[in-house]
């Protein structure tokens, strides 16, 4: 009490000049995370830029900072050399799917894990995180030999089936979340008679609805980017993910870094569009899941 | 409590709750506990998936030991990890502590550095390849104009990695960033107005109240960031994969990009050599689970709150 009110003073007692340097202060910050931010932002910017220019205007010295003319040519120009859309439907059919996986199973095994007690649940809750994040590049060899046995290499299956099983961050996340909601509510609907499936179903589930979302986010995205596992997996180019076609392209095309752009921004610019939309549950996921200091 | 007893209430799952949790056991068993396993007994054989796995002791490791490009493989991993954790984690922890002061305007620079997170590492390895080359690439455009050298970027050895570096600092540093604003945000207020009435300057500040109460994100974000960065495998193979289709050549000149990822996915599905390629993810196992349980004891610390 008596601290805040000595604060307070101080506060007060500030100077126009402390306030003017303080102003500054913050307008130096300004400035430094702007032009930081441009920097940061260019190679993004250039990936556009490139995307809309013509072959030739992509080797010009010194290099235009927007195309002159931009040339949208590029990306039906694309269409042409790539089946652009049969990747776009096995990266659609990938994304839904382990969409639909991750949604069925983490929701459920967090609860378990949030809002049931038993016997050392917190022990294994470790057990199971910890190993779960045994990183796919450290498994992908026995996996592939396993795939290749039961013959579904090839197919989306490696990459779908496992999402139904769940997934250590998404777990930790809803985990999180579903220890927020008051067990009062839980507790109610038991005394009405209610199961525990039925409370999991229309008490709990219904108000999580913005760990739903960000899960959602999270787990389109990196579907959608995921290289190394179609990369193993999928092996004729009817079957391949966008991902996979960018870089078929590029061994392809290599040179034409116009089409090469063109090519790129059709894959990323979906997934910044999508950050742009819920870039608050993206980033309340994240702080969620990150630990407190 | 009392009350929940009477009532006969009991969260208490019995059947129920092994039940929800199942998915994640069989998980573990199927795609965690036999992989790892059955890469401990492919290490031990010789097998091409054709014909059966023939059984042949140690010799893959003996192989290993010998194989200049493993211990290369070693070494290009480490100074990758080393790299890009230091440079990552201090720039993201300023950046942080920048953005926490300036509230107006946050989301706008936090969209900013968090768009190359969202962003797939084939197209960023795209574009900074293309970013990096050396005639008509924008970067030496930009050095020139500096009155810097031009530089060869990936073409050589000396800047290979460093290269690799720099991009996949860039990459992630939006993640952290967002982790630590987090952290900064469950720091007490009255931590700071107490160190300001006692006079201490925003350094002191920022060493003695900060940076302490920062330690278990900084813990969590090192162990993650480091457990990733022993996994890099896409960069290398988008930006110095040498002629395509030749994996002879792919880890840039003089092998200075080859990771262990990147040799085992040569030799597991370009030369068909799955035992021996199991021999080097069961030693990649080894180190990443050694830094796992560093990071289970981490999260049982962590749960606590």
């Amino acid at each position: 009490m008596n601290s805040t009110s000595t604060v307070v003073v101080t506060r007060r007692s500030k100077s126009l000049a402390d306030r003017g340097r303080e102003l500054l202060g913050r307008f130096g910050v300004h400035l430094f995370l702007a032009g930081f931010g441009i920097i940061f932002a260019l190679p993004l910017y250039w990936l556009f830029m490139s995307s809309l220019k013509e072959q030739s205007e992509i080797f010009k010295v010194p290099p235009d900072l927007w195309p002159v003319n931009p040339r949208w040519m590029n990306f039906p120009d694309v269409l042409e050399v790539i089946p652009f859309w049969t990747y776009l439907g096995n990266s659609f059919a990938l994304v839904v799917w382990s969409t639909i996986g991750a949604l069925i199973s983490n929701t459920f095994i967090a609860y378990g894990f949030a809002r049931l007690n038993w016997p050392y649940r917190d022990q294994v809750f470790i057990l199971v995180l910890a190993t779960m994040m045994l990183p796919f590049q450290v498994r992908m060899i026995p996996m592939y030999i396993a795939f290749h046995q039961i013959g579904w290499l090839n197919t989306l299956l490696p990459l779908i089936v496992p999402s139904f099983f769940g997934n250590a961050f998404y777990i930790f996340l809803l985990r999180q979340f579903y220890r927020t909601i008051p067990m009062d509510l839980s507790d109610a609907a038991r005394v009405d008679g209610a199961n525990e499936l039925q409370i999991f179903w229309s008490v709990v589930l219904p108000l999580m609805k913005p760990a739903i979302t960000t899960l959602v986010l999270f787990e389109v995205i990196f579907t959608w980017n995921d290289f190394i596992g179609p990369l193993i997996y999928l092996r004729d180019n009817d079957r391949y993910t966008l991902s996979i076609g960018l870089r078929t392209f590029f061994t392809l095309y290599g040179a034409r870094w116009d089409l090469l752009m063109a090519c790129s921004t059709m894959f990323t610019l979906p997934m910044v569009i999508m950050f742009f939309f819920g870039q608050r549950r993206f980033i309340e996921g994240i702080t969620l899941t990150g630990i407190k200091g | 409590m009392q009350l929940r007893k009477q009532l006969g209430l009991s969260n208490r799952g019995g059947f129920t709750a092994y039940l929800f949790v199942l998915p994640s056991i069989i998980f573990l068993v199927i795609f965690v506990v036999t992989p790892i396993v059955s890469t401990a007994y492919f290490s031990l054989t010789k097998y091409d998936l054709l014909r059966a796995p023939e059984f042949i002791g140690l010799d893959n490791y003996r192989v290993l030991i010998g194989d200049y490009r493993f211990p290369r493989s070693i070494t290009n991993t480490l100074y990758f990890a080393l790299g890009t954790v230091p440079a990552g984690v201090i720039t993201s922890l300023l950046l942080a502590v920048l953005i926490n002061r300036s509230v107006r305007g946050i989301y706008f620079y936090r969209a900013m550095f968090y768009l190359p997170v969202v962003s797939s590492f084939v197209s960023v390895s795209l574009i900074w390849l293309w970013l990096y080359e050396p005639q008509f690439g924008l970067l030496n455009d930009a050095f020139e104009a500096l009155g810097l050298p031009r530089m060869k970027w990936l073409r050589s050895p000396d800047t290979s990695m460093l290269s690799i570096i720099i991009l996949s600092v860039w990459k992630n540093m939006g993640l952290n960033m967002v982790i630590y604003l987090a952290g900064l945000q469950g720091i007490p207020p009255h931590l700071y107005e107490a160190s300001e009435i006692d006079g201490a300057g925003r350094t002191s500040t920022f060493f003695r109240i900060t940076l302490p109460l920062l330690a278990p994100t900084t813990f969590f974000v090192v162990i993650v960031y480091f457990i990733g960065a022993l996994q890099m495998f896409v960069q290398v193979f988008i930006m110095t994969a040498g002629d395509p289709g030749n994996p002879q050549t792919r880890g840039g000149p003089l092998d200075s990009t080859v990771t262990v990822v990147v040799l085992i996915f040569d030799n597991a599905f370009a030369y068909l050599k799955m035992g021996y390629a199991a021999a080097m993810s069961f030693v990649l196992f080894a180190v990443i689970g050694l830094v796992t349980l560093v990071n289970a004891r981490l999260l049982s610390y962590d749960i606590g709150y």
